[in-house]
């Protein structure tokens, strides 16, 4: 059973006073994420990641489309018993304390005031909070609360959780406690289900990436098939080329690049099939070949790029 | 049921530790304050002018806070975002509108309960100093068991006035809210004088407006009872009833359209 469907799922917002016209945010976007899963949703700022999740958390309503979350229909207090959530920017009652806050979400799941407090406390431990949980919220910088924010997604033992941006507002050794807590989570069985322009933590995290541009889906896949598919061509590190052998087959090499003591780096566009220039290149040792794979954020920018040429104004329906 | 109390409980331990203190601080000052000024100023008006500023400083204590706080509970948590991490938990739309009322509701009521505490402590205070021939001049007795009438029925208004505050603030902003519930508020207090209107005016079609606002706004001249408790006028059991059950209906009604329009709007 995926974990995480959506079929279609489109979301129009009016915008404009005098004459309302329609903004998509999202266009038919189909998707799904099976059990257990490091899932990236991937795009630039405005793109729709964040109005997804709102979908999916039915914060909003969509305009056509449906979604599921465990094979039920988005909304369903039963799934949200199964189920955490990390807002963008999460915002909480300042007048409660860390522990409050966690204790207060706890006993929504059922749990008693000592249970909630129990579970609050290691929750704190996990993501860093020390003596301030007992401080005011109001205290809290953006960082500490974000730590915050994602122990309250953890609080039920959710069996899928959903992360807008998840590394925002942390410094560099937040960041890495958060991609170890996602890591551990996929151990546990969680899907995980995180939105980030930050190509770096879905390279580091993900099994399947989706990305979105523009409010639709430009690409998804696993990270491997994904950045093989725009695959740059080869690379061929040869030695003992001759300089005659090199001047007859550079039209079909993409660069040349000398890497000392009669060795050569050729990188072979797409088009040029190593097994047919290795014949023509007289004698010379192969030392390696490798393919020129793209980087996940060469994908994204050329998928970003495709989709991304309009501007806010063109997506208002005229 | 259990998500809608423990919403409640939040809204209550929010509240206690927000501003509601200073208010009652403010009433209780207040109170004393004038006993202790308007015995020394007036002749055997004292105690009736004490019960007609305690319960009008109730009243509006009370309003003050039913509406700013009422108004708050749901447009504060979609603006600051809080909400999206509360709606992500097993609690659905209409459970956090009920939820958020009762604990507003609870709060106000604790709020006058420590109210009706002072009232009646600066009464008995004026009693036992005044001498018996003074209080011969007196309407009621200043310890009058009939002002929690009046103030049952300042509690049934607040709770009224609260589901009118979230009621506008599900679907309008704050500041709009605000002059929609004091403007049903004071509407609400002309209730009989829009009823009778057309024996003041000449207009045929004006006396049909005023009746149709009539029908469609809160009746709250019929809860204000506290002039009648301060002259020591008896307030039937059947008023009571009738006005707080009126009242009653009309906040369910405000309620049920308070979760119609939530449960339908996007939280952007």
């Amino acid at each position: 059973m995926d974990a995480i469907k959506t079929t279609g799922l489109t979301k129009h917002y009016q915008v404009g006073f005098w004459r309302p016209r329609p903004y998509i945010a999202l266009d038919d976007l189909s998707l799904s994420v099976a059990t257990g899963e490091v899932f990236g949703f991937l795009g630039p700022n405005g793109a729709g990641k964040t109005t997804t999740l709102k979908l999916l958390m039915q914060l909003i309503y969509p305009t056509s489309g449906h979604a599921e979350i465990l094979g039920s229909p988005v909304g369903d207090v039963a799934v949200k018993r199964r189920i955490g959530y990390l807002p963008e920017n999460p915002y909480f009652y300042d007048n409660l304390t860390a522990e409050e806050l966690l204790v207060y979400f706890a006993r929504m799941f059922g749990c008693s005031a000592r249970e909630g407090r129990q579970r609050a406390s290691r929750l704190l431990d996990e993501v860093g909070i020390g003596a301030e949980r007992r401080f005011q919220l109001r205290k809290f910088s953006k960082g500490m609360v974000q730590r915050v924010g994602i122990a309250q997604a953890l609080i039920n033992e959710p069996e899928v959780i959903f992360l807008d941006e998840p590394m925002s507002g942390l410094d560099p050794l937040g960041r890495r406690e958060v991609r170890e807590l996602i890591l551990r989570l996929r151990d546990r069985g969680c899907t995980v289900f995180f939105s980030s322009h930050v190509l770096s933590d879905a390279e580091a995290l993900c099994s399947r990436v989706a990305i979105l541009a523009n409010g639709r889906l430009a690409a998804i896949g696993a990270l491997d098939e994904l950045t093989s598919v725009g695959s740059r061509g080869w690379e061929l590190v040869v030695s003992g080329l001759s300089a005659d052998v090199l001047a007859r087959v550079n039209p079909r090499l993409t660069r040349a690049t000398s890497l000392g003591d009669g060795r050569f780096s050729l990188e072979l566009p797409p088009s040029t099939i190593p097994e047919q220039l290795i014949p023509d290149l007289g004698g010379a040792r192969i030392v390696s070949l490798n393919p020129l794979r793209g980087t996940l954020e060469d994908l994204f920018v050329e998928q970003v790029r495709a989709t991304g040429g309009e501007r806010f104004s063109e997506k208002v329906a005229s | 049921m259990r998500s809608m109390a423990i919403i409640a409980g939040g809204v209550f331990r929010d509240s206690i530790r927000d501003r509601i203190g200073y208010g009652l601080v403010f009433f209780s000052i207040l109170l004393m304050a004038s006993s202790f000024l308007l015995a020394q100023l007036t002749a055997g008006q004292d105690v009736k002018i004490i019960k007609d500023l305690g319960l009008a400083s109730a009243s509006m204590i009370g309003l003050f806070i039913a509406i700013f706080f009422g108004i708050g509970l749901v447009t504060k948590e979609v603006e600051r975002r809080s909400i999206y991490s509360l709606l992500s938990k097993p609690v659905t739309r209409s459970q956090f509108v009920i939820g958020k009322y009762l604990g507003l509701v609870m709060t106000l009521l604790i709020n006058l309960s420590v109210m009706v505490v002072a009232f009646y402590g600066v009464l008995l205070y004026l009693d036992m100093t005044t001498l018996d021939g003074a209080k011969a001049a007196w309407e009621a007795p200043a310890l009058d068991p009939r002002m929690l009438k009046a103030f049952a029925l300042i509690g049934v208004e607040l709770m009224l006035v609260t589901a009118t505050a979230i009621f506008f603030s599900t679907f309008s902003s704050p500041f709009l809210s605000v002059a929609l519930t004091f403007a049903v508020f004071i509407i609400g207090h002309f209730g009989e004088d829009l009823k009778n209107i057309n024996s003041i005016v000449q207009s045929v079609v004006l006396p049909y407006i005023a009746k149709g606002v009539y029908y469609v706004m809160p009746n709250l001249s019929a809860l204000d009872v506290k002039s009648a408790v301060v002259h020591g006028q008896a307030v039937s059991a059947s008023h009571m009833l009738l006005a707080s059950g009126s009242c009653m209906l009309y906040i369910a009604t405000l309620l049920v359209g308070a979760i119609l329009i939530f449960s339908r709007r996007d939280l952007k």
